[in-house]
């Protein structure tokens, strides 16, 4: 098989904390994989290993073939890098980072220029092209970042959590902006908390735990692993948690975990919402709450590891309102 | 693009950054001449009797302390760099390793002329005039600039250890202070007390003052400026290694 990146054995140690602890990775050219885990599980330091910015204490690593500890010129030439550390000069304007970076990978002047035009108004952002960066909003650094990582065409990209703190319609452009790259047969290494972003790009899903990879496979792999999504519902008077409990089992096949006054059950089929909401009415039960949110990072890590993962809260909750 | 266009890329992208912040760039312009219109008027009088005689002595002295100052700049932008990432996205580009260090010392080169040139013009208007050779003014502005560049290794190592460019400021600022005022900057050598007389005369900021007196308005040049390069070279045998060494082990610990 034609690899775009590939790890072996990948160990890095800072101080008293292993940050990766024999990670092997395997991406096949013109594919998304994405790296999924919690903050601190390894996901950046593995990124900065095979952008060449950190040496691996052990383990080998390649980039388009090259080995990125001792072909480390080369693979700099393959490769695109946008992440919370790579990033542009806040106080340059958002062209002139561009030329700066074209003029830097060798472009002549008037070719710099017109790079930078070129990508400006792919990325929407022509308007904002000559105000400094600081002024930009999240989104727009963003996409002013990627665009960054782009300016010499690399094959291989690596995006480090490209879309945390975003917005849902900053993390939606974003994230077509990402798809259009991968139509153009870009590969791309991606590291997220948010198993809705490694679903909806993402080819193949490693999920990454204390420097470890946990588990890995498709997305829908993993989800056959995990349960699809969660159903949540709380009464609005406590006398009637029981009932509500009943129903609950009753529909989903199995009892739900009970936390304070609220009922969490996994489920498989989404058409069971309306079902529980005409059950509770006809009990005269009014949920406070009635969720249906799709399975998070959290979920994977608690089926896989028995532990809650510290991720930011990126629930996409489906609020229903009976 | 070989290393040395990429390094002259960078620096122009330090000095690209003034141009965007005119908060930045009056540093570098209103401060210097604030300095010295301030020791000029305050201290001229009590100094040497008037302002006009005063001036000969505090405009070179002043062009040293301000020099000293703006050093400052190259451990506060690399800083910035380090911990924005700005340092790691010129890392992960094709281009050589010192590139990026070295863009920023020269951009920092070029304040520092700009900083000297307004300072003399500044001088010119107030009355000051040459009292030697024309010349001696290039051979100024080289002295310095060769002073510059063994400081900025130090800043260069403050940089990288600071935590933050707030800190960095804070840290080169507090250390600056004292050395720049032991020193003959504001006031001659013979009126101070016998035991800070020896520090006063040793420390690179009294030659440097002393060699651009000699410079500008005649006096002993070869002695000051001859100690005043041995400053600069033990200065950078020092720090260059170490400055390099932190920030590589910065680099290779995140």
């Amino acid at each position: 098989m034609d690899e775009a990146i590939r790890a072996e054995g990948l160990l890095k140690q800072f101080g008293a904390t292993r940050a990766l602890d024999g990670i092997d990775l395997s991406v096949p050219r013109g594919t998304v994989l994405g790296l999924l885990g919690p903050n601190g599980a390894g996901k950046t330091t593995a990124v900065r290993i095979l952008a060449t910015l950190l040496a691996p204490d052990a383990g080998k690593a390649w980039v388009d073939g090259y080995d990125v500890a001792t072909e480390a010129a080369a693979v700099r030439t393959r490769i695109g890098l946008t992440g919370q550390y790579a990033s542009v000069d806040e106080k340059l304007t958002g062209r002139e980072n561009l030329v700066l970076i074209a003029r830097l990978l060798g472009f002549s002047r008037r070719d710099a220029r017109s790079r930078a035009g070129e990508l400006l108004a792919e990325f929407g952002l022509e308007e904002a092209a000559h105000r400094p960066i600081q002024t930009y909003s999240g989104g727009m650094r963003r996409r002013l970042d990627l665009a960054a990582s782009l300016v010499g065409r690399p094959r291989i990209l690596f995006l480090d959590e490209p879309t945390t703190g975003l917005d849902p319609r900053a993390r939606l452009d974003l994230w077509n902006l990402i798809r259009q790259l991968v139509a153009q047969g870009t590969t791309v290494l991606l590291t997220t908390q948010y198993l809705e972003e490694a679903d909806s790009l993402a080819d193949e899903i490693v999920v990454i735990d204390q420097g470890r990879v946990i588990a890995s496979g498709t997305s829908d792999q993993l989800k056959a692993r995990i349960g699809g999504q969660t159903l949540v519902v709380a009464p609005e008077r406590d006398a009637d948690l029981d009932t509500a409990y009943a129903i609950v089992t009753e529909l989903a096949g199995r009892a739900p975990e009970v936390d304070g006054s609220r009922l969490r059950v996994p489920v498989t089929d989404p058409s069971l919402v309306p079902v529980v909401v005409r059950r509770l009415d006809e009990a005269g039960i009014v949920a406070r709450e009635l969720t249906l949110r799709g399975a998070s990072l959290d979920d994977v890590f608690l089926t896989l590891t028995g532990r809650h993962a510290d991720v930011e809260s990126a629930d996409e909750a489906v609020e229903v309102t009976p | 693009m070989n290393s040395l266009q990429q390094t002259l890329t960078l620096a122009w992208r330090s000095l690209l950054q003034l141009r965007r912040n005119p908060w930045e760039l009056m540093d570098f312009s209103i401060q210097p001449i604030l300095f010295l219109l301030l020791f000029l008027y305050v201290f001229g009088g009590a100094v040497a009797g008037s302002t006009e005689a005063y001036l000969d002595f505090i405009l070179p002295g002043v062009i040293v302390m301000n020099l000293v100052f703006v050093t400052v700049y190259v451990g506060h932008g690399l800083n910035t760099d380090l911990t924005k990432g700005v340092f790691d996205r010129f890392r992960a580009l094709p281009i050589a390793r010192w590139a990026p260090l070295a863009g920023r010392i020269l951009a920092d080169m070029v304040k520092q002329a700009w900083c000297v040139l307004l300072l003399l013009v500044v001088g010119f208007l107030l009355g000051f005039r040459l009292g030697a050779p024309a010349a001696g003014v290039l051979l100024m502005l080289a002295l310095l600039l060769v002073f510059a560049f063994a400081m900025s290794w130090i800043m260069v190592l403050v940089g990288v250890m600071a935590r933050d460019p707030e800190h960095v400021q804070l840290f080169g600022f507090t250390a600056l202070f004292p050395v720049t005022f032991l020193s003959n900057v504001f006031v001659p050598l013979e009126t101070l007390p016998p035991f800070i007389r020896a520090v006063v005369a040793a420390n690179p900021v009294s030659l440097l003052s002393e060699a651009a007196r000699g410079l500008l308005s005649g006096g002993p040049v070869f002695e000051p400026a001859l100690w005043s390069l041995v400053w600069a070279a033990i200065i950078t045998v020092v720090f260059a290694p170490l400055s390099l060494w932190a920030l590589n082990r910065r680099l290779a610990r995140s």
